[in-house]
């Protein structure tokens, strides 16, 4: 895997015309660490990721994946370009987005769909290298056991585990997660991130995760990007991020102990 | 009482509206009824037709059994190779109609068409493949593969847009083309349904395969319809306990086939 750069510039998204949603961010992320965004519901964290891979298309603004000595226009692209490129962007979803009657090897395997032909696919015929690389993940997630049940069989730690695993199969440059601890309990919540921020250190990829929960992120990141409004008000280490910044980002004050 | 129970006790309550629909379809069949006049001799005289037409029927008739298999066979034919051919061209034109995947343009040519091959009764479309391709099995393979379509294509296509769309953008995600997104992210949400569709028109099409020779389009009709003009009431009557046999057996295997499918 070789890492890759993100560089964001003036991303303004606008779901209905004239109420921006994003107004204008500007983001730089480079390097192995986890960088973990907070603000509060509805402030554009999960439209600001899913930009970056193109789920969403932005209203205006730049956005360059840097990779392998190339630059990706990820804001203009379409098409076939646009799904090569989306191969070096992993992505963790909330309600993990597993194919649900799929077994675990095949979520795996899909991961590197973007690599396999149509014809390929449809025989399940994948590359020696690529069955290796998946059970070797399975055994990192800890679900070897697992390979041939289905998705719908497993726990919601363990169906987040599957999709780090589908991200990671792709090699990426970058790693996404969108709010990839909200629909679990604490104990595998901290697992999940533990897990995230240690594959994006063993890769030496960055990874930008989406969070609610401020003490996991401070706990964790190596870097916050506190949101509020659509505009990025705070963007550092952890240290840095004083109650008065989470008054500011969140707003009120009864909830911060 | 207050307000609210005394609206919802009115919202059962007949009102003017309703009473006067009831009373015009009651009048309008009472109309009907004089006007085909059915009178208590016609009554009569027809059960006394019907009675004697069943004694005509018994003991059935056993002696062409050869007629009767070639026929059978001739349907059975149709139905398999209908329902397969059908169902092949569903996958595709399902996918075509289905909202959620395809372009505005593409999903409402495809469901017209769609709507087209589900409008007529299978028999007229007998009767027009029969002009179309001459007498025979080929006409009534055409007629219920259309059917097939017109049917499973519909409820393809409505199934494919009941799927969750999370599981289809995590493969779009990572990087898959269509094909691969429409083959790990879409089929297996459908597929088993798909299979349920199958099943349900093969069982169809084995029904309506036996009336196809009325018309001349192939299969145990033809055999039925002639064994009626010639007043062979004792054949006809060896005909529909086979045809009703073989329905019974057919759905009794498709039901099993689901079951072993766990569809």
């Amino acid at each position: 895997m070789s890492p890759g750069s993100l560089h964001i510039k003036g991303l303004v998204k606008e779901y209905n015309k004239g109420v921006p949603v994003l107004k204008s961010i500007d983001l730089n992320i480079n390097g192995a660490g986890l960088t973990a965004i907070i603000g509060p519901s509805g402030t554009g964290k999960s439209t600001l990721i899913r930009c970056i891979n193109r789920l969403v298309d932005p209203t205006a603004g730049e956005i360059w994946l840097d990779v392998a000595g190339k630059r990706l226009n990820m804001a203009q692209l379409s098409g076939a370009d646009l799904r090569h490129s989306r191969r070096h962007i992993g992505m963790v979803f909330q309600e993990y987005n597993l194919v649900e009657r799929l077994t675990v090897m095949e979520n795996l395997l899909t991961g590197r769909l973007g690599y396999t032909s149509a014809w390929n696919a449809w025989r399940r015929k994948f590359s020696g290298e690529d069955f290796d690389r998946a059970f070797s993940l399975l055994d990192t997630v800890g679900l070897t056991a697992f390979a041939n049940q289905r998705a719908d069989e497993l726990s919601g730690g363990q169906r987040q585990r599957v999709g780090i695993a589908r991200a990671l199969m792709q090699q990426p440059s970058l790693l996404l997660a969108d709010e990839p601890t909200s629909s679990l309990d604490p104990k595998t919540s901290v697992e999940i991130l533990q897990l995230l921020r240690d594959q994006g250190r063993l890769n030496g990829i960055p990874v930008v995760v989406n969070i609610h929960d401020v003490e996991l992120a401070r706990r964790y990141a190596d870097r916050i990007v506190g949101m509020t409004g659509g505009h990025v008000v705070y963007d550092g280490a952890p240290d840095g991020l004083s109650d008065a910044m989470l008054q500011t980002i969140y707003g009120g004050e009864g909830w911060i102990q | 009482m207050s307000t609210a129970q005394a609206r919802q006790v009115e919202a059962f309550a007949w009102t003017p509206a309703v009473k006067l629909t009831a009373l015009g379809v009651l009048a309008y069949s009472i109309y009907v009824l004089a006007q085909i006049d059915i009178t208590a001799e016609r009554l009569a005289l027809g059960l006394k037709l019907g009675a004697k037409f069943l004694a005509r029927m018994w003991p059935p008739d056993l002696s062409k059994m050869d007629i009767l298999w070639s026929g059978i066979r001739e349907s059975l034919q149709i139905a398999v190779l209908s329902t397969v051919a059908g169902v092949a061209l569903s996958l595709p034109i399902g996918l075509l109609a289905s909202r959620n995947l395809m372009p505005r343009i593409v999903s409402t040519s495809a469901r017209g068409f769609i709507a087209l091959a589900r409008s007529l009764h299978p028999v007229i479309k007998a009767i027009l493949f029969v002009k179309a391709v001459g007498f025979g099995p080929l006409a009534g393979i055409l007629a219920l593969t259309v059917a097939t379509v017109g049917f499973v294509g519909k409820l393809f296509a409505d199934a494919i847009e009941e799927i969750s769309p999370k599981q289809v953008e995590a493969v779009r995600a990572t990087g898959a083309s269509f094909m691969n997104v429409v083959l790990f992210g879409v089929l297996p949400q459908v597929m088993s349904r798909f299979v349920g569709f199958t099943t349900y028109q093969l069982d169809s099409n084995l029904r309506n395969s036996t009336m196809l020779g009325i018309v001349g389009a192939g299969g145990i009709g033809g055999a039925l319809f002639s064994a009626f003009q010639r007043f062979d009431y004792d054949f006809v009557f060896t005909i529909l306990a086979t045809i009703i046999a073989i329905i019974v057996v057919g759905e009794l295997l498709v039901n099993a086939t689901r079951k072993a499918l766990h569809v």
